[in-house]
């Protein structure tokens, strides 16, 4: 066997092997948070995150199943429990726990959970994991919060179980505190579960691989990230741009600002200008911004390369503090995501100016999220049948035209989360959702047409009424084209009488009537002028585009829109 | 003889075409080129060709069982029929927006996979049922009437039905039905509350639209088939392997076509649980290593494992989510794009990444010297000395062990700074660990562990990477059994008659009501009894009963199995406890004070297995000498060795030799590590145990 120069060998394919490993064992550690999830947040829509770390708290392998939201702050947040806690305090059987917006992922609604990894004895590293619950206290999830202390308990970075005791006095607090104790109490068993099912099949490695330790293995993976990853950014041109958005904010219309430098070995962005804070939850923490940031730059410049600490490292995000962006203690952060979402079209109108034909025009951005609480009518007696309950969903707009394709319909970017089955969300209260449907006509015009968002229509059961509790964003600010493409449409919510309602915030829904929502779509991309006519006649045929549309924005002949709306009718592909 | 037993077992593959005709004890078997135009013709061929090797006549043959990748392939290649959907007024575009999640985050150039039916074919009715089947909205006659009249003028050969929650009342789509039989007699219908009655509208209306799209084409090829092999004498039954690994008759095959896919691999596996049945194994991991992809599936008392829903057609490196899902009964099996015709590159990382990219057969790894020029498996394979140039499928494809070398050294050697041997070994070792992982990741999600299983290998290329993969998984022993080239037509002869019947049906154990469950599994049962009698009258039939249950508030059920007797007289204890025990031994620990809710129910009914005899051990035990030797690569050892070469066919029952070695023969060769010993069992087997563990 010939050792070459350069040490390839038999021991690179063996820390190849290695790496490939330990990035499977931390999918197995997601799957069984998933599995044994209670909030549907994490096991129908996969938001939450898992990962495993070196002694120093690098981050080594990250699941790809779970949300970018908790990327980079995970990625960091280990680090926070080492300093908290200290290297002298770990012992075996620890579990350390913690839902601090600032030293966690961003608000309190995510629970951290850290346990240290021994083998043989010896510390070797630490798994974590992160997974969004659907209650924490307090207000509930929702903006209306004026200060961090109203949107629920607070978990300082601390032992959940020490030496494999479970901190009852702990236990008790959370239960105090929270309306679905049982539930959050469940999903902390399952974030344990899953860091232990993690840290059986790494003590599995290590006795196949005879190591004592992940130094061999840390420097192998972390040395080759950061190269490549290097390697990336030096290939390309240096340089220095300006970006912004702007989005609807709470109370008062939020301007995303950033200054993007390309320089040797790192990107950078600026969020220098940015909104300051706003007052009510959707301020983000800068750990929340940086995951967006980091994941937009990621997707466009090394979109290969796994997550780790030496991959992340070289973009680096700045901001003022007290932005929107760099929210500190004690702003209300529950919605979080309503900022962090947008914080990608924000770093791709810069972006694009440096790399022009890499990015896409903006999209519908943040989750088109609803919260409903159901309960039997107040306004006249109700049947001993109706109930109350609590039913949270997640949807997507349309994501923004590429340079080279449409947007997606409906799909989530920059999340990673999916929507919930309609029979399965009214499996879970008396909520009746009419309508979950495409949205002819959102998707922004243009040489690649944006994707369409979609209509939803929520009602109860008979002898129901709620509250329903408001995330949209882009009511005011669609999203805007790039290269000449044209706006998305905007969020519409409505009552089915016409009655007008806010995009953000708790509002009161009467017996028998339904609420009327229509979620954003992405903008389109060049010219529209640009686009090849038959993919005009084939969204024409698909109904993507009105005949309205095809006749007045698009500019197809009536006699063509008519032949072609009689092919579709006669069932004719295209 | 008794010719009574005469039966044929068929599997039409991606390449070849498989036919076993077993006679008592004898097997003859064979493998003709799959054709595509005329599927039938193949088997025809095939048939005529054992036939006459055996000296059987088609008269005599009793019963033909038959399995396909016709059903797959039609929905990979999006061949199928014309077809219309017709679902619930809102709700036009659940199977165009999915999941609404991008299954690869990271690439900003993602594709979404096009629904298998454009919007302009999809149609809505105003009508809704409330999630416990009562009516909110009711369905008009004359809406139908009219729809019908679009549908009629737009040439749709097949119908998909699917309204929400149908699973609970199926009222609105039997009255489309009936509708659509009184406008249109000859169009194929297919319901969503009888394909696939099971909540959650993304997967229930796929795999109805999946079924109605293939129905047209595998019935007239299923009728095509029972006429040419009847003007062949062949006027016996003919069944269909199903996807659960049962045996269904030709007819519900036709009606509901969806269940077919992926029958092979489904024969694949109950092959391995028959070996595993007559070698007393209870853990098996049955490992089938094809041209283009393995496939691995977990076989605990001679059953392989099975699930509710499976993803076809995967449009993205195979990546979960990229597919179609399809919720059908289905033998629980990973399948990743690692087979002997993977190809390999270098990444940014410099790290060596196999498939799914195939070099198929044309052009073929380059060894085959047919044009490919990119290092596949079998090039690294070759290299390391794992493969006869001379001796490759019995000597038919000669293979150029320079052309290999090139490919190696130019795509992955240069690029890393090692020579082609180096890269070869890393070459194996990635997909080897692949594979290892896929097992690993299939195995904790199945709440198993792997040291304890024994592998059974199988398919092309298997025994090749059997030795080295048992050593990364800690397995001690792996069969690679006699016949490993038809494994699946073989399986198809080993299955019993079955069909398992699904309903969603939501309770909680605080709301339980016996009476409820009682007659729905009693409703289940009867309905999948008359499936399986409609293939075999007389048979004894046994029922299985599982209910899918979870604490209230998660998503994943877990199954669980009921006796007969708990499922005549349903108690609410019994079944808190057996959910308490399942789940403490998947996850450790249960979870105190929370309520637990049931989801799922299923029926499956069935002839009993033929039962097997456990084989006798060999009595004595002989090493044999070889025949030649060559120099073999162990990644194990990290080095090459000197191996022993024996020919299979010159090995028998007690014969045994030390690894390093080489058992070649014309299907395949077995590679049996330094760490391994290899003997020949009492059925020819070869049996790979650790040294030291042969007793």
């Amino acid at each position: 066997m010939r050792q070459s120069s350069s040490g390839f060998s038999s021991s690179n394919v063996k820390f190849q092997v290695m790496w490939n490993r330990l990035i499977s064992v931390v999918e197995e550690q997601a799957q069984a948070l998933v599995r044994t999830a209670f909030s549907t947040s994490v096991r129908e829509a996969g938001d939450l995150s898992a990962g495993t770390y070196d002694q120093h708290g690098n981050m080594l392998a990250q699941a790809v199943t779970g949300t970018p939201g908790h990327v980079n702050a995970m990625a960091d947040a280990v680090a926070h429990f080492i300093r908290r806690i200290g290297p002298e305090n770990f012992a075996e059987g620890d579990i350390y726990i913690t839902n601090d917006p600032w030293e966690g992922t961003g608000h309190l609604h995510d629970i951290t959970i850290v346990t240290p990894s021994y083998h043989k004895g010896s510390f070797v590293g630490f798994f974590a994991c992160t997974a969004h619950i659907v209650d924490i206290g307090g207000r509930g999830f929702g903006a209306d919060a004026n200060s961090i202390y109203e949107e629920g308990l607070y978990i300082p970075i601390m032992k959940f179980a020490d030496r494999g005791v479970v901190n009852k006095t702990l236990v008790n607090i959370i239960r105090g505190n929270v309306r679905e104790p049982d539930q959050l109490v469940g999903d902390i068993h399952a974030l344990a579960t899953c860091n232990e099912i993690g840290h059986r099949r790494l003590v599995e490695m290590m006795i196949e691989f005879k190591l004592n330790d992940l130094s061999g293995i840390a420097d192998y993976i972390l040395s080759n990230s950061r190269r490549a990853t290097l390697e990336r950014i030096n290939a390309l041109t240096p340089g220095q741009a300006f970006g912004e958005m702007r989005s609807d904010g709470y109370s008062h219309p939020v301007d995303l600002k950033v200054c993007l430098s390309i320089e040797k070995d790192r990107i950078l962005c600026d969020f220098e200008g940015t909104s300051e804070l706003d007052k009510k939850g959707i301020n983000c923490p800068l750990v929340y911004t940086k995951a967006y940031a980091c994941y937009a730059l990621k997707c466009a410049v090394a979109p290969e390369i796994p997550n780790n600490a030496a991959s992340l490292a070289p973009f680096q995000v700045i901001a003022p503090e007290n932005s929107i962006v760099n929210a500190l203690h004690p702003a209300p952060v529950a919605l979080r995501h309503v900022i962090g979402h947008m914080v990608p079209d924000a770093v791709y109108s810069a972006l694009d100016q440096l790399l022009p034909n890499m990015v896409p025009a903006e999209g519908a951005g943040c989750l088109c999220n609803f919260q409903v609480s159901l309960r039997p009518r107040t306004d006249a007696p109700a049947a001993s049948s109706t109930r109350r309950a609590e039913v949270l969903t997640f949807n997507s707009g349309g994501s923004g035209a590429r340079p080279t394709l449409d947007g997606m319909n409906a799909t989530a970017f920059p999340s990673g989360v999916m929507t919930m089955p309609v029979e399965a969300t009214e499996q879970v209260g008396p909520v009746i959702i009419w309508r979950k449907e495409l949205r002819p006509d959102s998707g922004g015009s243009g040489k690649y047409r944006g994707g369409l968002g979609q209509y939803m229509e929520v009602g109860a059961q008979e002898g129901h009424e709620f509250d329903i509790q408001a995330m949209f964003d882009r009511v005011n600010y669609p999203a805007n084209g790039r290269q000449g493409g044209d706006m998305g449409a905007a969020t519409t919510i409505a009552l089915d009488d016409g009655t007008p309602m806010k995009g953000k915030g708790k509002q009161f829904v009467p017996h028998g009537r339904k609420v009327m929502m229509a979620f954003p779509g992405g903008a389109g991309y060049g010219p529209v002028g640009a686009r090849q006519t038959e993919e005009i006649i084939r969204d024409l045929a698909h109904g993507y585009i009105s005949e309205e549309a095809a006749r007045e924005v698009y500019g197809l002949k009536a006699k063509t829109i008519a032949e072609v709306l009689l092919r579709a009718k006669n069932g004719e592909r295209f | 003889m008794q010719h009574k037993s005469v039966r044929l077992g068929v599997d039409i593959g991606g390449t070849f075409t498989d036919v076993v005709l077993e006679c008592g004890t004898a097997q003859y078997s064979t493998k003709v080129l799959t054709t595509y135009t005329a599927p039938e013709n193949a088997i025809i061929s095939g048939m005529q060709q054992v036939c006459s090797l055996s000296g059987i006549d088609p008269k005599e043959i009793s019963q033909i069982i038959h399995g396909t990748t016709l059903a797959t392939n039609a929905l990979i290649e999006r061949s199928g029929a014309k077809t219309a959907l017709i679902t619930t007024n809102g709700f036009r575009d659940v199977i165009e927006m999915r999941t609404e999640s991008r299954f690869e985050q990271y690439d900003l150039n993602l594709k979404l996979p096009d629904p298998l039916l454009p919007r302009n074919f999809r149609y809505t009715v105003v009508e809704r049922m409330q999630a416990d089947g009562k009516v909110l909205i009711p369905l008009q006659r004359a809406d139908i009437e009219a729809l019908a009249d679009k549908i009629i003028a737009a040439g749709f050969e097949s119908i998909a039905v699917g309204l929400l929650h149908s699973y609970t009342n199926d009222s609105h789509e039997r009255l489309i039905a009936k509708v659509l039989d009184e406008k249109m007699p000859n169009v194929m219908v297919s319901l969503s509350s009888q394909v696939s009655p099971q909540m959650r509208e993304y997967e229930r209306f796929n795999t109805t639209i999946a079924n109605a799209y293939i129905k047209p084409l595998m019935k007239s090829y299923l009728i095509r088939l029972q006429a040419c092999l009847a003007d062949e004498g062949a006027n016996c039954p003919i069944f269909l392997m199903h996807s659960g690994g049962g045996i269904i008759s030709l007819a519900n095959a036709a009606e509901f076509p969806v269940r077919l896919v992926e029958s092979g691999p489904a024969g694949g596996a109950v092959f391995a649980a028959d070996i595993a049945a007559r070698h007393g194994l209870d853990k098996v991991l049955s490992f089938d290593m094809g041209g283009t992809t393995a496939k691995i599936c977990l076989i605990k008392n001679q059953t392989p494992k099975t699930a509710r829903v499976f993803e076809v057609a995967r449009t993205y490196r195979f990546k979960k989510g990229s597919g179609m899902p399809i919720s059908i009964p289905v033998i629980d099996m990973v399948e990743i794009g690692a087979g002997g015709g993977s190809l390999a590159h270098v990444d940014s990382m410099h790290q060596i990444r196999v498939g799914p990219e195939s070099a198929g057969s044309e052009p073929g790894p380059a060894c085959y010297s047919r044009g490919g020029a990119r290092p596949a498996v079998t090039d690294a394979d070759l290299v390391l000395g794992k493969l006869d140039p001379t001796n490759f499928a019995g000597g038919t494809i000669p293979l150029d062990a320079a052309a290999s070398t090139i490919a190696l050294q130019t795509h992955l050697g240069d690029v890393l700074k090692m020579d082609a041997q180096t890269a070869a070994f890393g070459l194996t070792e990635v997909v080897d660990e692949n594979m290892a992982n896929a097992a690993r990741v299939h195995s904790v999600e199945n709440g198993e562990d792997l040291s304890e299983y024994t592998m059974i290998a199988f398919g092309g290329a298997a025994p090749l990477h059997a030795g080295r993969l048992c050593e990364k998984l800690g397995i001690a022993r792996a069969l690679v059994p006699a016949g490993a080239g038809v494994g699946s037509a073989i399986g198809f002869l080993r299955a019993p008659f079955s069909f398992e019947a699904n309903r969603s049906q939501f309770m909680r154990l605080s709301d339980f009501h016996g009476v409820t469950i009682k007659n729905l599994l009693e409703g289940l049962r009867a309905e999948a009894t008359t499936f399986v009698r409609s293939c075999d009258a007389e048979s004894e039939i046994e029922s299985e009963y599982k209910v899918y249950m979870r604490y209230s508030g998660q998503g994943w059920e877990i199954p669980i199995t009921l006796t007969p007797a708990q499922a005549a007289n349903p108690v609410v204890e019994n079944f808190l406890t057996l959910f308490e025990t399942n789940y403490t031994a998947l996850f450790g620990r249960v979870v105190k004070g929370m309520d637990v809710e049931m989801t799922v129910w299923s029926v499956n009914v069935t002839t009993p297995k033929t039962s097997v005899a456990r084989l006798k051990d060999v009595a004595t035990t002989a090493p044999i000498t070889e025949h030649n030797t060559r120099i073999l690569f162990d990644p194990a050892l990290g080095r090459t060795t000197q191996a022993a070469e024996v020919l299979r066919a010159q090995m028998h029952p007690g014969n045994r030799i030390s690894g390093p070695a080489v058992i070649t023969e014309d299907e395949t060769t077995i590679i049996v590590p330094a760490s391994r010993m290899a003997s020949i069992l009492i059925d020819g087997c070869i049996d790979l145990a650790v040294k030291g563990e042969i007793s």
